[in-house]
């Protein structure tokens, strides 16, 4: 069951420790009506696990998504990412988080249709502030770790699915995140695609690198050691698969 | 995002949609443009007003001793009628004037005239004939061209001679020289004696289209009756003594008209001020209409951009979202659309730039405006195009700044 120690309010993580949810809740105001995506979800993730987060919809997977990649903020509980207490930012301190820590993989690619791939992978790094030499070189770093330093200056229409998918993998670890975070990476690819981004995460878990994909495969879940199942906005199952 | 990435991305983006921006920039194109045209034509005709014709054409320092005053707007009829009613200027006026001036002046007298001049076969019409004093030219300064003026000798004989203006040389002998030949003027047969330099034109008006001869010289009968004058011209050396001259002329002529201290003048005396009054009464209409249509066309220009941008930002929610979660604050995406809505704003100023310079160059070439470009007329112009760009930005902007991340990117 679940990693770790047990977690009170007011006690601080340990280092190794990149991602602490105590108790998490988020409640919706649909008109009046609450809605309780996620009940208190208490999980811990340590540096270079690969977790899969799994659950029908409904059940909160989406939600608890959004709060770890902190585009949303919880109604109630704690947060911490990478030793920082993050469930209380403002917006503009989000969006450093965001910048800096999280590099996200969205089912749909993402990318920004008349820009090249270079300049895609170039845009966490305008947001860091850094200049432009050394963004160009980073970018294309990052691209060549993706196996794709030959396609620099296509745009994503001239690439296939899932070379725009790489794309998107090389921009979300161009500013070095602590979690690279994936929704649904291969919903939108043929499954022969899908293995070959599935390798891509492979070996980045091997240079060191966290993972955390939201997914409804089984088959792809299966490529983490670590699937956690949500139902109802509570965690159902949490559970190491054997390397 | 510093601000050069957001000038350098909103550069990108109206290049790729160059029909869109071309739309937006429109309004904004149109008030800049015609904001500096229209400058134009108000700075060209000031610029002449002050420079040419109240300098050159009337003469510096010169008033004129006339029945009414020459440049009168909106005068209505019963004021017209007093003037008309007037004694006229006469010829022992302007001796009587001449012999008490204490000042040191230089004085002409001129009468006008349309009238028909030939050259044997050939004619030309509608052409102003002046009768003049042989100073008339020193107080206009007319150069000549060819040949000479006539002297006071030749005046005081009536000597039939004359001076013609260049149109009118050109009507008559093309490319021949016209010294020395005779023309027929109200039929009698003048000597030209002289072909005064090219002047040009005033607002459409020929200045050309003239010939001047000794006031005493047969063709007098032809302008006015005997010993009438339309003006006594006097130039002094300075404004003041050309204020001293005025007080002293104005004393004479109430005097020689046997006026009451409460009765008004009946002359007047008109200098290149009133001129100027009588041009900046139509400047100020059209200073009070120019920002008007500007304003108007500033407000449209600027609501067609906000409409543009709000589009804009509707369809590039997603995109929003996108940079939202890679890590752009709100003032990021703030200054990414202000500076995209100041872009083309600042863009459809420039091309209203050259185009407003294109209309100066056009009117002043093909049009009797005189036009002349004011270096402020394109600052302003470009400084309220971007103004007008950043606060039509500033709502939609906003509205992108404000928008949730994650609506933002769940948006198809």
């Amino acid at each position: 069951m679940s990693a770790g120690q047990p977690f009170r309010t007011g006690d601080t993580p340990l280092p190794e420790i990149i991602i602490l949810t105590h108790k998490l809740t988020r409640e919706y105001d649909m008109g009046g009506e609450v809605v309780r995506a996620l009940r208190g979800v208490s999980v811990q993730i340590k540096k270079n696990e690969y977790v899969a987060v799994m659950g029908p919809s409904g059940s909160g997977k989406s939600t608890l998504m959004n709060l770890i990649g902190c585009l949303d903020t919880p109604t109630a509980g704690e947060y911490w990412l990478n030793g920082q207490k993050v469930s209380r930012l403002d917006d503009d301190a989000l969006a450093r988080i965001r910048n800096k820590e999280i590099g996200f993989v969205f089912q749909t690619f993402n990318l920004l249709p008349r820009a090249t791939a270079l300049h895609n992978v170039e845009l966490p790094l305008i947001y860091a502030g850094v200049a432009s030499r050394v963004r160009r070189a980073q970018a294309a770093q990052a691209l060549e770790r993706v196996g794709l330093g030959d396609r620099m200056e296509h745009r994503p229409n001239e690439l296939s699915g899932g070379q725009r998918q790489r794309v998107a993998i090389a921009r979300a670890l161009v500013n070095e995140p602590s979690i690279l975070l994936a929704d649904e990476p291969t919903g939108n690819l043929d499954s022969a695609t899908s293995g070959e981004i599935m390798q891509v995460f492979r070996d980045l878990h091997e240079q060191g690198q966290t993972i955390v994909m939201v997914t409804h495969e089984h088959d792809i879940a299966a490529h983490a050691a670590r699937v956690v199942t949500l139902r109802d906005g509570e965690i159902a199952t949490d559970q190491l698969r054997a390397a | 995002m510093p601000l050069f990435e957001a000038v350098r991305l909103a550069l990108q983006t109206i290049r790729a949609q160059k029909l869109k921006s071309g739309f937006s920039l429109l309004g904004v194109f149109i008030g800049v443009a015609s904001l500096i045209g229209a400058w134009s034509i108000v700075n060209g005709v000031n610029r002449y007003m002050t420079e040419k014709f109240a300098q050159t054409l009337f003469g510096v320092n010169t008033f004129q001793l006339r029945r009414r005053p020459m440049f009168t707007p909106n005068v209505p009829d019963s004021v017209w009628r007093a003037w008309a009613r007037r004694p006229r200027i006469r010829f022992s006026d302007a001796e009587a004037l001449n012999a008490a001036f204490t000042v040191p002046v230089v004085t002409a007298w001129q009468s006008s005239e349309n009238t028909t001049i030939s050259y044997r076969d050939k004619q030309a019409r509608d052409i102003e004939l002046t009768t003049a004093s042989e100073r008339y030219f020193d107080i206009k300064n007319l150069r000549l061209a060819a040949g000479r003026a006539f002297t006071a000798q030749e005046n005081r004989a009536g000597a039939a001679v004359a001076v013609l203006g260049d149109a009118v040389a050109q009507r008559l002998f093309v490319d021949r020289s016209p010294l020395d030949r005779s023309v027929r003027i109200g039929g009698t047969g003048y000597r030209v004696i002289g072909v005064v330099e090219k002047q040009g034109s005033i607002l459409g008006f020929p200045l050309d289209r003239f010939v001047i001869v000794p006031a005493l010289s047969p063709a007098q009968n032809l302008v006015n009756p005997p010993g009438i004058l339309d003006a006594f011209l006097v130039k002094a050396r300075t404004e003041p003594e050309m204020h001293l001259a005025m007080d002293q002329a104005e004393g004479i002529m109430r005097s020689r008209r046997h006026l009451r201290p409460r009765q008004d003048d009946n002359f007047a005396l008109d200098t290149s001020e009133g001129v100027q009054r009588f041009w900046a009464g139509i400047s100020r209409i059209l200073v009070v209409v120019l920002p008007g249509v500007v304003v108007v066309s500033l407000v449209i220009g600027g609501i067609v951009i906000m409409n543009i941008m709000l589009m804009s930002v509707a369809e590039r929610t997603r995109e929003i979202g996108l940079r939202k979660s890679l890590g752009a604050r709100r003032r990021d995406v703030l200054r990414q659309f202000l500076a995209e809505s100041a872009a083309i704003a600042t863009v459809g100023a420039a091309f209203g730039v050259v185009a407003g310079i294109g209309l100066t160059v056009l009117i002043a070439a093909a049009s009797p405006l005189p036009a002349s470009l004011s270096p402020m007329s394109i600052l302003l112009g470009v400084v309220m195009g971007g103004g007008v760009g950043v606060i039509a930005g500033a709502y939609p902007a906003s509205r992108a700044a404000r928008l949730d991340p994650i609506a933002a990117l769940r948006q198809e």
